[in-house]
Parts: structure tokens; sequence; C-alpha cells
């Protein structure tokens, strides 16, 4: 089942991937089940799909595994019945975290319990035993997501109906029962749980995502503070923000967001691994980010602002860190740090394997206490967001040296998952080409910072770390949990970031969460920063991480930006800055969908082209960017390296949904799973 | 070779009085299919997998049998994974005992439980027993793809 049989164009000679291009090929599944016998038969019926699988028999396990490795998976196979945790609740986190498709599995086949799936958002049921024509086609749920993240990114800013969610009938088959748009459902249903504001115009169906800029956030956290964080409500914040076209949703979905970043930010034990900021003298708000617990990304996910996947990313930012891999290399620290928000360590760049891992998201930010209460993390959160303004100016001013941008930009990004780290989990763990992290990192420490966060992250073993640093660093935000709320908050979150934030002088609303590992770090920055800074750096770099921001080679590579002609400001579609509302399409890249953000802005058409001169260059690189589009307004490709066949299922989506683009699915150059891309 | 092909074919017939007398279904087959040149024993590894991890729950469960009073909602609960991990082997006998079981713990039915579990733990011991010949004869025997092939 190949979306693309042109694929094998855009896989890109270069990369050496073992997997084939075509997707579904090397879609890599977690299946998690108590059951050895049962582990054991999916296992093997997986890889006779061609799946790359990776397996495990407990559920905290799992999640781990999925916290310290964000990008490394496409999705999710669980049982219902497990001894240490209730099938139902893994689907939540990882729903809530990663932004993962979650298929559950169970002997069970009572209307009940397949309801339950229904409604805590398993995108699938299957009734054990599971047979393998059953298991061929799991590779729906993972384009059906990212069509729709695509989607949403696309439309942020403006209500379409019915385009929250794709129409199942859309997707071709759906092979298994119980899934009719269930997973629609159920997202549609979290999020409307989640955002328990109101959401009064928007029909459930899609919620416009607003890109909170470094500036919007800034100006959200000062109407905060002024009305008090425990008065602050949503109209409020509105009023005072003043901010044409942002709705009382918007900033309810924010705010929701921001509160649990600050919550997380009190229970962060102070001063892990702030190291690396304290030295930048960055804000910390990264560390905080970084700290925050996943469930409040997943919170800041569920509102919406953030693309699901920027927090995922940054989730997994703070998570990574947290989860710290201890002992993970940092080696890219430099490049990747910047961009790998996620990869906490990364943050300071200093390769501090992890800091983190003392659970509790190490505090990017130095110094922070992370006791602070409220009010202090709002302060925090304040140095954060300058953190990420400053990233943004690095990473706004076109970014030189790519990496201001890299920074913001993790902020932002919620990693598609599949992005950055898939590219890593390739096993690869590329680290990100240390042209990663020049650009980027030139600002400075910034850089460095990114790079080791990207690291830290991802590595699914070592390799990664480089690579999710890179995209990490400042994809910080999105891979942890980075909480990072939106837009701003990444900023904090991102250590790795404030690092090289300090150097980057917050140009401007960057705060997208560019996945600034793009940029330099190669990290994984999922679409957004790849294009900031990225552009110019790194093509390379994205390879590692950036699956998802094919634009990060732009960065590098250079050449990248050449053909593609990418500016700086593409990457920017993030437009943070200026217009949180139009960053949000073009962000489409940077925010945590990066795979899509191909091609989603307006100019897809654009972006599609450049994505696909982009790919060509990148091709080197490791294809995994390759097809970031940029959707940017601004036409700039962005380019995603999607990890997976996010080539592919980009070129699928866009090509559906883009008219116009026409050439899109040749275009896409994406070798999904060319995870092997990244040059190890 | 001729010994060889002796073998195979009491191989043969030794899995197909396995199904013959219900003692496996489908799902073995589906099984087989999975083995390749990658993953030779791919049948017998999961079969020994099972086994091994089944046995805990058995005794598992022969414990919470002797409490009193009975704890349904324990030993359905056992009975489920236990249930999973035969079908998923194909144990057609024992699995059908497996879902008797947790109908009588559904009903509060004690009597009818320890009964079913007698009947179970008999079917899956013979199951057991039969396999493990089957795997051992089949290890003589040799992959039967290539015939030639020395095992």
């Amino acid at each position: 089942m190949n979306l693309n049989n042109d694929k094998g164009s855009m896989s890109t000679a270069s990369s050496s991937v073992t997997v084939s291009d075509q997707f579904p090929a090397g879609l890599r599944v977690l299946v998690v089940d108590d059951d050895p016998t049962c582990l054991r038969i999916l296992e093997k019926m997986l890889g006779t799909c061609l799946y790359e699988v990776t397996k495990c028999n407990r559920a905290e396990i799992a999640l781990d595994m999925l916290r310290t490795n964000k990008n490394g998976y496409d999705i999710v196979i669980s049982d219902v019945h497990m001894p240490d945790m209730d099938g139902f609740k893994l689907l939540e986190q990882v729903g809530l975290e990663m932004d993962l498709p979650v298929i559950m599995m169970s002997a069970d086949d009572s209307k009940q319990v397949v309801m339950k799936g229904v409604t805590h958002g398993a995108c699938d049921y299957l009734i054990k035993p599971v047979r393998i024509e059953a298991l061929k086609n799991i590779w729906q749920h993972v384009v059906r997501k990212r069509k729709n993240e695509w989607k949403d990114l696309e439309q942020s800013g403006s209500v379409e109906e019915g385009d929250r969610q794709p129409k199942p009938s859309e997707e071709a088959d759906y092979s298994s029962s119980a899934n009719e748009g269930n997973w629609r459902t159920s997202k549609r249903r979290k999020d409307e749980e989640e955002e328990m504001e109101e959401r009064d115009d928007t029909s459930t169906l899609k919620k416009p995502r607003v890109v909170w800029s470094v500036e919007l956030h800034q100006q959200f956290v000062s109407a905060v503070n002024q009305l008090g964080i425990d008065k602050a409500v949503p109209k409020k914040i509105l009023e005072l923000m003043n901010v044409p076209g942002l709705t009382r949703e918007n900033v309810a979905s924010h705010l929701q967001k921001y509160r649990l970043y600050l919550r997380r930010l009190s229970g962060v034990s102070p001063h892990q691994g702030n190291s690396f900021i304290s030295s930048h003298s960055q804000e910390p708000p990264y560390g905080s980010l970084s700290s925050l617990s996943g469930l409040d990304f997943q919170t800041l996910a569920a509102t919406g602002q953030i693309p699901a996947q920027s927090l995922a990313t940054l989730q997994a930012a703070g998570l990574a860190r947290s989860a710290a891999k201890p002992g993970l290399p940092m080696p890219l620290v430099d490049q990747r740090n910047i961009f790998s928000f996620d990869n906490q360590k990364l943050r300071f760049g200093e390769g501090q394997p992890q800091h983190m891992s003392s659970g509790k998201q190490m505090n990017l930010l130095h110094g922070i206490p992370t006791t602070m209460d409220s009010k202090q993390l709002v302060n925090l959160h304040h140095s954060a967001q300058s953190l990420g303004s400053l990233n943004m100016q690095a990473s706004a001013h076109g970014n030189p040296s790519g990496q201001s941008s890299p920074l913001l930009m993790q902020m932002a990004q919620p990693q598609s998952r599949g992005q950055i780290l898939t590219e890593t989990s390739g096993g690869q763990v590329p680290r990100l080409p240390t042209s990663v992290g020049h650009p980027i990192l030139s600002n400075g420490a910034a850089g460095a910072m990114l790079a080791r966060n990207g690291i830290g992250e991802n590595s699914r073993g070592t390799g990664y770390n480089s690579v999710s640093q890179t995209s990490s660093v400042l994809n910080f935000p999105l891979n942890h949990s980075a909480e990072l709320p939106g837009n701003s908050f990444p900023l904090g979150s991102t250590p790795g970031i404030s690092a090289g934030m300090s150097t980057l002088t917050t140009k401007g609303g960057f705060q997208e969460e560019i996945n600034s590992d793009i940029k330099g770090s190669g990290g994984f920055m999922p679409s957004y920063d790849i294009f900031n800074d990225l552009q110019q750096h790194k093509p390379h770099n994205w390879e590692l991480q950036n699956v998802g921001f094919a634009f990060d080679a732009s960065q590098h590579s250079n050449s990248l930006q050449a053909s593609v002609d990418v500016t700086p400001s593409v990457l920017v579609n993030q437009g943070y800055s200026s217009s949180p509302r139009n960053v949000q399409n073009s962000s489409v890249s940077a925010m945590g969908k990066p795979i899509f953000s191909v091609g989603e802005g307006s100019e897809h058409g654009n972006a599609l082209n450049v994505g696909q001169h982009l790919n060509s260059l990148l091709v080197d690189n490791s294809t995994r960017v390759k097809s970031e589009r940029v959707t940017d307004t601004s036409c700039q490709p962005t380019l995603l390296p999607q990890h997976f066949g996010q080539e592919d299922l980009m070129s699928a989506i866009l090509k559906q949904q883009q008219d116009g683009l026409g050439p899109a699915e040749n275009d896409f150059e994406f070798d999904g799973y060319s995870l092997d891309n990244i040059p190890v | 070779m001729e010994r060889n092909q002796q073998l195979r074919r009491q191989l043969a017939s030794m899995r197909q009085s396995l199904f013959d007398q219900g003692h496996l279904d489908e799902q073995f087959i589906l099984l087989e299919e999975l083995q390749d040149d990658a993953n030779p024993n791919f049948v017998e590894e999961v079969v020994t997998l099972h086994y091994r991890d089944s046995a805990r729950l058995i005794t598992t469960i022969e414990r919470a049998l002797e409490k009193s009073p009975l704890d349904f909602n324990k030993l359905d609960g056992y009975m489920h994974q236990f249930k999973g991990s035969s079908t998923s082997i194909g144990a057609k006998k024992v699995k059908a005992e497996s879902t008797q079981f947790r109908e009588y713990c559904e009903a509060g039915n004690g009597e009818g439980c320890l009964k079913t579990f007698q009947l179970l733990k008999r079917d899956y011991a013979t199951l057991r027993r039969k396999l493990e010949a089957y795997f051992q004869l089949a290890r003589q025997a040799g992959p039967n793809e290539i015939a030639c092939r020395p095992k």
C-alpha cells in the first residue's frame, strides 16, 4: 500500500534507507501487550507487513519510550487489559502527550469496551486474535491523523467547516471496525473536553489554530499578570490583549496550557541541569518548560492552541528531558541543541545528558526554582518568553545562523511526532551533522543548547541525541511536553534554547516552536524551526531530526535555500512574530505538524514546488525533510522532514487537498522512512 | 531421504490429528504461515512462550480457586488473560473451556468454575504434551521446505 508510487522519486537517492520508500513500509509501530505470546505474534505479523516494530510489555515502559523518543514512532498498538496500567489510560496519555494514533486491541469484543475505546480516543479497535489483514491497514490511521493536523494548521485562524477532521470517507478503507471517524470524534471530544473554555462560535469542528508568537504570548502573559493569575479569565485577557482576530477560545485554550505549564514549573525540581541555561543567562524558562509534565503539555495540546504536535514535541522535549535519557550523549549538542527542545538535556547543549532524568524535566531554566509558585512561574514564564522571543528574534532575522530560530521554533514545535524523532528512531540516530549545529547555533549559545537538546531526547539510542537535539532544541517545547502552550511558552521550555536564546535576542515572535532543531541542530525541529533558521543551515540536519522539517535542510544545506529560495522568513511561517494567526498556517510546518506543513500554506503550490526543490537538495541530507513545504505564505518551503512516509503522506494528502498542487505528490520527496537519511 | 520422508509423514499426521481432535484451530495455521526462513521455528517459539506464561496463570487461578469465598472478579480477570494467550496459539478446546469458566464467573457459580477448570487443566496438559512431541519430531524431520537441508 503505497500512497505514492512516485515515492521512489522522492525518496531520493540520498537516503540510504534500507526501508523501502514505499509507504507504509517502515511505519514505526510500538506494540504494547503484557501477554508475551501475543506480543511475539504481533511483532511477527507487523514485521511481515514491513513495519518497523518495537515491542513492549509494560505500559509504563512504553510511555517512557514514547517520551524519550518523541518522534520515534508513528503509531501505537496497545492491549486493553494490562496489569500495570489500564490500556485506556495509556491511550489517553499517548493521545495527549504525543498525539499519536493509538489502536486498542482485546479479546473482549463487548460493545462497552469498544465504546470505551472510541470515547478515549482510540483510532481503532481490534479484536483478538488479531489477523494480519487488520494490521496491514493500520497505516491509514497515521495518514489520517497527519492529514488532519495538517488541515488544522492550514486552517489556523480560519474556521472552516468540517475541516477539523477529515472525513473518514475520504480516507479510503477503514479496515477496522468501530473506527468510523472515531478518532475524529474522540479527538474532537478531547478537544472539547480539554478546552473547557467556551467555544462559542466555532463548531466543535475546527478551531483555528492560532499561532502564539512570542509577542503574542508576551502580551498574553502580561495580561494575565495584570489581572492576576487567579483572576485571569479568558474574556478579560482577551480584552487586555486587544489583538484583533484573537478569539476568546484561543485565549482560553492558551490559558489552560499556560496554567498547566505554570503548574508544572512549580513542580519541577529546581535547577535540574539548568546549568546550561544559566550559562547562557537565558531565561530558564526552558527548563521549566521542559519540566512541564507531559500532562501539561497535553493539556496545552488539548487546548488546541498549540498544534498537538507541537505540544507533543514540547512535552516530549520536556519529558524527554526529564526522562532524560541519562547518559545520552549530547554530541550534537551544538547543533542540535538548539533544536531539540525536547531534549531537555540538550537545552543546555552542554550535553547534559539528562539532567532531566530526574523525572521532572530538568529545569531548563537555570536557577528557576521549580518550586516556584504560580506567580513565580509566571515570571519564569516571562523569562521563558523572552527567551522565546530571543529565539524568535534570532530566528526571525532570517537567521543567519538559524540558530535562533531553531530555538524559537522549537518551542512551538509540537513536533509532529513522527518527525524528527522518527528520523532518529530510524535507529540511526544520526546525530545531526554538525552542520546542524552551526547555523543555528551561530546565534550563539542557543545553538549549542539546541543541539544538545535535540540529542537528549530523541536519541533512541544515542543517535538521537544529536538528532533530536537539534530538532529538539528548538523543538524543545515540542517534543516533550514542552508544554509550550502554544508558542510562547516554549521559550521557557527549551532550555537549550534559552541558551541560545540569549544570544538570540528575541527577534520577533519567533516563538513558534519552530523546531529549531531543524535548524541547525538538525534537531527535529518540527517544521517550524527549520524555517527560520534552518533555512540556512540545515538541510542536513533535518535529516536527523526533523523528520518533518525538510526545511531544516534548507538551512543547512543551503542548497535548499538556494533552490528553494527559502528565506528565513519562510520558516517563519511561523510568522510568529507578526501575526500569530497567519503563522499558523504557515507555520504549519512549524507547528507540530511538521509533516504537513509542507504545503499546507496557501501556497501549497509554491510550497510544493519549493518542497520539491528542497527535497532534491535535501536529498542528501536525509530526505526526510524534504517534503517540507513551506506552506508559509511566503512560500517558503518548509521542509518538514517527515519521517516516515510523511512525505508520502503529505504527498498523498496534499494531493488530495490541494487541487492545484498537482505536483505535490511527486514533489514531496519524503522519504518517509528514510530514517537512514540521517547520516549517522 | 526415506527416513526423512517417513518422519515428515508422521509429522503431518500428528498435526492433522490435532486439528481433527479439536485441539487446534485455524489460528495455529496462521502461525504456521507466519513462519518463514528468517524465523524457522516461529511456531515452536510462540507455543513455548505461551506455555511458560500460562503455567504461571494456571497456578494463580488454582490458588484463587482455593480461597473462600471465591473472588469471581479476580478469577474472571485471570481467565481473561489466560484465554487471550490460549487463543493466540489456536488452542481450541482450552479456549472454549476458558469461555465457559468466565461465564460461570459472571454467574457467580463457583461449582461450575471448579468443574470447568478441571476440564481445562486436563485439556491444557494434553495439548501441551502433544505439541511438545510434535515439535520434537519436527526438529528431527528438519525443515519441510528444503528437503535436503540438514537440520
